[in-house]
């Protein structure tokens, strides 16, 4: 069983690899938060933890956790999505980029 | 049966996940990505909750819904100049989770009588020591970034061999834990002493260097939480920390590639703490020609390559709606406007493109080091706002300059540069710039933001 999961792991990371050192520099910053905002994936270790009723000591942890892994899924992915929103081409929105100017000049 | 559904709902999660991370490669196609992305965190979850040693779901519902209320102004309403510090915030958060569903998979084995394995131990003690160190380390890194700490480095006498020792005391209990796993003691002991250890390993570094940091601890947590996937039998998260932990991986080196620096010159050199006395080439004998609003406004009305090299000194100033505004006053007279963005620049990877594509400056005209450094031999005015050091051609010529070797933007390369700049002081690294000293640089001294919009105001009168 634990050597299937390190064939998981290097398999994963290997990919990790090839798919990350793509992402240009344009969006390193949106890579932090989507990272973030997966690594929020603990929340499954946390619920379980939270709700398995083991003691009370491993509930209270396993409820901080919840509370911390939560808020970084729900903060991580709307960030990332609120960050992706604003990188616009130019020449697509050649139109809408010209209205969002007179807008924004306060 | 409820097993098959957990591991499928898995599955599922984290093939979204991967394609999400591949969407990352096109601005166009990120968002569609990172949202399918949501959705495979919604099916984990889904997933999770099936699992039959959940038997009481009121802390869980709880939690949630906390972690809903802090999240979502996490999310929604923090300030995209505040990126830095939330970044590292969200970092502790994720590394405090794994640590305590470490602690609480601890606690529980050894208080229902058995003993954790060697092997279970082995990754409950990485779990427990990485979690650690990078919640402590981030708590500094956020603290710094937000200035509640000063971004100086902190240093004193024999800091490193006090972090060597540390680090030995911590590895020393880690193997201890491992060959006896009943020994409580030694588990919470090094919980705190990696705690402690993140906190000190941080303090020393400099806020320029923050980007390098941010990304290490980023791959620490990721390995945190592939960590917390072994101790657990969970193959999820193990395939999410690994992602997460490659991605911080990669761009910790890329940032210290783009610093020419190694990383244990990065957590243990404490740049800028000593470069006082190295960075000799004084300023002395030496003249700069201050220019004023006008003049400056003139060179840039009648320039066709205009490049923008962008710097922390503009995040400060909150000046990236002004530069776009001056760049399209430039656009509409006829000339043309790249952005030269190099990969330190600012307090985190891509710092600098988030906050102007934040001030509507479309991505296609931000410009990676590579791309645009053979343009600058055209370029009529290099306009270098609040950025200093990767401008220095110091790190081309001077051997002597601790930051020889870095590569920089070669604004020198362009027929006349202006600089933006408050006043002479030296940059975070604490070098004189001889760019600042150069015949065809001109200094515009002030706010980036007050000046630049004097600038537009002046170039709609030219």
């Amino acid at each position: 069983m634990e050597i299937l999961e390190l064939y998981v792991f290097v398999l994963a990371a290997f990919v990790g690899y090839m798919v990350i050192t793509r992402v240009p520099p344009l969006l390193h910053t949106p890579l932090m938060a989507a990272t973030n905002a997966i690594s929020g994936i603990s929340l499954v270790g946390s619920l379980i933890a939270a709700g398995a009723a083991h003691s009370r000591v491993a509930t209270i942890l396993g409820f901080i956790a919840v509370v911390c892994a939560t808020s970084n899924i729900v903060g991580g992915f709307l960030i990332t999505d609120r960050m992706l929103k604003m990188f616009q081409s130019g020449k697509r929105d050649a139109g809408s980029g010209k209205r969002e100017i007179g807008s924004g000049g306060t | 049966m409820r097993d098959t559904l957990i591991q499928v709902s898995y599955l599922i999660a984290s093939v979204l996940f991967i394609l999400g991370l591949r969407s990352l490669t096109r601005p166009d196609r990120a968002r569609r990505g990172m949202q399918m992305a949501a959705f495979g965190m919604l099916f984990a979850i889904a997933g999770t909750l099936l699992n039959h040693t959940i038997v009481d779901y009121r802390w869980i519902a709880t939690g949630l819904v906390i972690g809903v209320v802090i999240g979502y102004p996490m999310g929604m309403w923090v300030p995209m100049t505040a990126m830095p510090q939330r970044i590292a915030l969200s970092l502790t958060f994720s590394a405090l989770a794994a640590t305590l569903v470490g602690v609480a998979e601890f606690y529980t084995e050894i208080t229902s009588g058995g003993v954790p394995t060697h092997a279970k131990m082995a990754a409950l003690g990485f779990e427990i020591m990485l979690g650690s160190i990078t919640v402590g380390g981030t708590i500094i890194a956020a603290g710094k970034l937000q200035e509640w700490i000063t971004s100086k480095p902190v240093t004193y006498k024999g800091q490193n061999l006090v972090n060597a020792l540390f680090f030995l005391g911590i590895a020393g209990l880690f193997v201890y834990t491992i060959v006896d796993p009943s020994q409580r003691w030694a588990f919470y002991t090094m919980m705190v002493a990696s705690f402690v250890f993140g906190i000190m390993l941080v303090l020393p570094i400099g806020g320029a260097d923050m980007p390098v940091v941010v990304a290490l601890l980023n791959s620490y947590s990721g390995l945190a939480s592939c960590a917390t996937g072994f101790a657990i039998g969970n193959v999820i998260l193990i395939i999410s920390g690994s992602l997460d932990g490659a991605s911080g991986f990669i761009l910790s080196i890329l940032m210290s590639k783009a610093m020419n620096r190694s990383f244990t010159n990065v957590l243990f050199g404490a740049f800028g703490s000593d470069t006082k006395a190295i960075a000799g080439k004084s300023a002395e004998g030496l003249t700069v020609r201050s220019i004023g609003v006008e003049d400056a406004a003139i060179q840039l009305a009648y320039a066709q390559l205009v490049i923008v090299i962008p710097g922390y000194g503009m995040a400060v100033a909150q000046a990236q709606h002004a530069v776009r505004e001056l760049t399209e006053i430039i656009e509409k007279r006829g000339g043309e406007v790249k952005f030269a963005v190099h990969p330190v620049a600012g307090r985190m990877p891509g710092h600098m493109n988030v906050l102007l594509a934040e001030a509507n400056v479309p991505y296609d005209k931000l410009y990676d080091m590579d791309e645009v450094n053979g343009e600058f031999d055209r370029a009529d005015v290099a306009l270098v706002i609040g950025a200093n050091d990767v401008v220095n051609p110091a790190a081309r010529n001077d051997k002597t300059s601790p930051i020889y070797g870095m590569p920089i933007l070669n604004a020198d390369h362009s027929k006349s540069v202006i600089v933006l700049k408050r006043g002479m002081s030296a940059g975070f690294a604490g070098i004189e710039n001889e760019l600042f000293y150069d015949r065809r640089t001109s200094m515009l001294f002030g706010d980036a933001k007050t000046s630049l919009t004097a600038l537009i105001g002046e170039m709609k009168n030219v």
